[in-house]
């Protein structure tokens, strides 16, 4: 049994139903983020642990103990919201301590633990100002700080975020997962941005539609896509139509050519796939073992990577990525070059893009 | 949560009886002039008394004038304010919510003091003069209301970009003041005028002590003297008020819409 | 900008657009009030007393003095207490949602529904002939007016002007419940807060300055009502604005620099009670800017 286990979750608004058959065990300390576009149940799901939400079937226990019926001010989760929601009318140690007020702290402990917990977020100092003195981001620490002060079991972050700066969004992200990983904290990231899950994450839940479409580490995620859905959303892929030629060495054949991958496909021959690979699975040169000719359309140097858009075997549109290094030249449009893949980055996907 | 629900029902449920129930005994009262039976006829004393006639057409008049003094006075000012004397806000707005605090039987007791016959400016010597007293007079009962309704709907738009845009493509003031901001606060001035229209018409203490024959001191007069027709008379301007009210709402959902094409 | 402000014409011309407010307001608001003020402090010939402020320590004028600040505040506090009830009822409290509108609406019209006809209407539901009062006579056989209510009294009065004070307090509250955003409420119960916690410690807090407001203007708009009480109880029932009435018509007091010092009484105390609300917003506010 895990830490946390969300057992075969409905929840539906009316006639429309906004999660289905959610299933899935968190590990104590463990950080598990909820991603996928707006709209696909993730926020719902959050909202249900947290008691805001009662799902319309299935089961919630958090360590041993089902979270049925119970309000949502008597489950010891803490929360954390987008729009950070710190009492305006409270100072930033007010808002700290309000958990510990409510839990009947005694005073002096209670101001012991809010200093230890505006250190931990590094706003030492700060207690005494209103919300409305701090930037986005610090009120963001505060609200963090106030939800991880009761000790709660296990600490909801619902898009934390999304209402910053990028430069803050950036340095907040590693802020937050080294508090979680100091505390220990089992915590559960609700977000539509792919970078911050991948970032910060021991496992990733890729939602869409109301469902799970898939649970992994963030590399499997990324590497593995199972899911054609998982694949489009997860990073930037190249498609290509292909049809079965024989399932058994794996030869598909595309606009681009006959395409060999050397494995069996599970797909019966003459069916329709299409063939996913990244643009950094791409690289110039003969070094891989499926090699296509190409012309290069465009380029865009955007720093550290280098994005070159080619034209495989006469019409077939391919995005390459490649790390920039001093020395290498930025191949110009209309040049000819060959382009190469290992067969093993390439994923099979069912069905025509 | 449950609980909360049912504790909002019973207590909506309360003030519903507390607010109909005099609507329901007044109408109720006004069809009872006849004995034993209902009839129209406190309504058709009422129609019927030329009194009555003057009376309201006298305020309706002077509700009339009370709201283009008010949106002359107003609309402009709040206008100027924001755009070139935001400086001067807080005194405008000071002076706007002043007739909220001073009640208006003083107001109107300083303008008889004031303009008295034997003053600097004797308004009240005359009857034309005393119908522009209480004009002004309600024109600042109503300013907190007014100045409210406009200011809001200038805070909606961009009253200076919008002023900048209409004079980059060479609007002079007049063009800027008819063309671009008028339009885009015409709800906000309607609202501004029906809430005026609803206060002035049944007026009773300025018109009162101004001796003006307004449709306020009518009510009480009838009142004083009759039984029925008081009631027909209360129905009528609840109808009026009302209908102010209604034609607010309308004009704000209409020009919702239009936002929402934009 | 065809107005530059750094030219001094330029500057004159800016503040020659709000003259036509300023002199208006001069001439109708302020004027009047300081004549007020001057003139409680003035003998008819025009020298300085404090004559006239004593004249109304008379035990009829304390006595309407009393009774308006009783009615003011009890009317204000209860018309606070019952607005902001129905006003949360409507917008939080779980009902349609078509309620909500039905009762802004309504509100807008009940509480400009002051004067003379709110007196007409109470006086047809509850006067001696009135709906209620003949319905518990026939049907309950009950006698209204012998139980002690008269609706020529101070809580008939008081009952009357709750029909525009709660309806007021509705309009004015409904906007800033509106502004307790949800999320407060859910991080309150995630720190495992019920919901009479989050009222006393968050919600009304947040609301305190708009309730403290409220209240100024609800006790001013009582204090200064003349209308309502007027057709209702005729003169019977003193209160200042009715003392304040009578001495203009000349009915009751002869005096003039009398009915000087009532009406500045009447600045006075919604003065004071404005003042009050400044000074608590102050202190109310200072986790806005």
């Amino acid at each position: 049994m895990s830490f946390i286990t969300l057992q075969n979750i409905q929840k539906s608004f009316g006639a429309t139903q906004v999660v289905r058959d959610f299933t899935l065990g968190i590990e104590k300390g463990e950080f598990v983020s909820l991603l996928g576009p707006s709209g696909c149940g993730k926020t719902t799901v959050l909202r249900m642990m947290a008691g805001f939400e009662t799902q319309t079937s299935g089961t919630i226990v958090l360590d041993g103990q089902d979270m049925g019926g119970l309000p949502a001010n008597r489950r010891r989760i803490g929360m954390v919201f987008q729009s950070y929601a710190l009492f305006p009318n409270l100072t930033v140690a007010e808002n700290v301590a309000f958990g510990l007020k409510i839990a009947g702290t005694p005073r002096a402990e209670a101001a012991r633990r809010v200093d230890e917990m505006l250190g931990m977020v590094g706003l030492s100092g700060f207690g005494a100002r209103y919300p409305f003195q701090l930037s986005g981001g610090q009120q963001q620490r505060v609200a963090l700080a106030r939800a991880i002060a009761p000790r709660p079991r296990v600490l909801l972050l619902d898009e934390p975020l999304s209402a910053l700066d990028a430069k803050i969004r950036i340095s907040l992200r590693s802020e937050i997962r080294a508090i979680q990983r100091e505390l220990g904290i089992t915590t559960l990231f609700v977000t539509h941005d792919q970078e911050e899950a991948m970032s910060m994450s021991d496992r990733v839940v890729v939602m869409s539609g109301g469902r799970a479409e898939q649970v992994g580490a963030p590399s499997e995620i990324y590497n593995r896509p199972a899911t054609r859905f998982v694949a489009e959303f997860i990073g930037s892929l190249n498609l290509v139509p292909g049809t079965v030629r024989d399932a058994a060495t794996g030869a598909i054949e595309t606009p681009a050519g006959v395409i060999a991958l050397g494995r069996t496909l599970p797909q019966a021959n003459g069916s329709a796939v299409s063939l996913a690979i990244r643009p950094e699975g791409l690289h110039i040169g003969q070094d891989g073992n499926v090699v296509l000719n190409a012309r290069v359309a465009d380029s865009e140097f955007l720093g550290s990577i280098i994005r070159l858009r080619v034209m495989a075997g006469g019409n077939t549109p391919l995005v390459i990525a490649r790390f920039n290094r001093e020395g290498h030249t930025v191949p110009e449009p209309g040049q000819e070059l060959t382009v190469s893949a290992n067969a093993s980055d390439i994923i099979v996907l069912d069905g025509v893009a | 949560m449950k609980s909360g629900r049912i504790f909002s029902a019973l207590f909506f449920g309360l003030a519903c009886l507390y607010f109909l129930l005099p609507l329901v005994g007044t109408l109720e009262f006004s069809l009872r002039a006849r004995r034993g039976e209902y009839s129209l006829d406190a309504y058709r004393n009422v129609l019927a008394d030329p009194q009555f006639h003057q009376t309201i057409g006298y305020s309706f008049i002077l509700s009339l004038a009370t709201i283009v003094l008010g949106v002359l006075i107003v609309a402009p000012t709040a206008f100027w304010v924001r755009l070139k004397l935001p400086r001067l806000r807080p005194v405008v707005e000071f002076l706007t919510l002043m007739p909220l605090v001073i009640p208006p039987i003083v107001i109107v007791f300083g303008y008889i003091r004031l303009y008295n016959t034997s003053s600097w400016l004797p308004l009240l010597g005359s009857a034309a003069g005393s119908d522009f007293l209480l004009v002004c007079g309600y024109a600042t009962l109503s300013l907190p209301y007014m100045y409210r309704a406009i200011d809001t709907g200038l805070r909606a738009i961009d009253v200076g970009t919008l002023t900048e845009a209409a004079q980059s493509l060479g609007a002079g003031w007049v063009t800027v003041l008819a063309r671009v901001i008028l339009p885009n606060i015409l709800t906000a001035i309607l609202s501004g005028a029906f809430l005026t229209f609803a206060i002035v018409i049944g007026e009773y203490v300025l018109a009162a002590l101004l001796n003006r024959p307004a449709f306020g001191p009518y009510m009480v007069w009838m009142g004083g003297n009759k039984a029925y027709e008081p009631a027909a008379l209360a129905v009528v301007a609840f109808g009026i008020t009302w209908a102010s009210m209604g034609l607010i709402q309308l004009f704000s959902r209409f020009s919702k819409h239009t936002q929402a094409r934009r | 900008m065809p107005l530059a402000p750094d030219r001094p014409a330029a500057r004159l011309l800016v503040w020659l657009g709000v003259v036509p407010f300023l002199l208006f307001a001069l001439l109708f608001l302020i004027l009047p009030t300081l004549q007020v003020v001057t003139g409680a402090f003035r003998t008819p010939d025009g020298s300085a007393t404090l004559q006239n402020i004593k004249g109304l320590l008379t035990p009829s004028i304390l006595r309407a003095l009393a009774l308006s600040l009783k009615l003011s505040l009890l009317t204000a506090a209860l018309g606070c207490v019952l607005g902001l009830l129905l006003a949360a009822a409507v917008t939080r409290g779980g009902l349609p949602g078509w309620l909500r509108g039905v009762t802004m609406t309504f509100s807008g019209v009940a509480s400009n529904f002051a004067g003379v006809p709110l007196a007409f209407a109470f006086i047809a539901t509850l006067g001696r002939l009135g709906l209620i009062t003949v319905i518990l006579r026939d049907w309950f056989g009950i006698n209204l007016m012998a139980t002690g209510f008269n609706l020529i009294s101070f809580p008939g009065l008081a009952l009357a002007y709750l029909y525009f004070q709660i309806p007021l307090m509705v309009l004015i509250i409904t906007p800033a419940l509106d502004g307790l955003r949800k999320d407060w409420r859910e991080a309150a119960e995630s720190l495992g807060a019920t919901g009479a916690q989050y009222w006393r410690m968050v919600a009304l807090p947040v609301l305190w300055p708009s309730l403290l407001g409220t209240f100024a203007l609800l006790f001013a708009n009582a204090f200064g009502a003349v209308a309502t009480a007027m057709a209702l109880t005729g003169s019977s029932l003193s209160i200042l604005p009715i003392i304040l009435f009578a001495q203009i018509r000349g009915d009751v007091l002869q005096d003039p620099h009398l009915g000087y010092a009532v009406a500045f009484a009447m600045i006075f105390f919604t003065g004071i009670a404005n003042l009050i609300y400044v000074t608590l917003r102050a202190r109310a506010e200072r986790w806005q800017k």
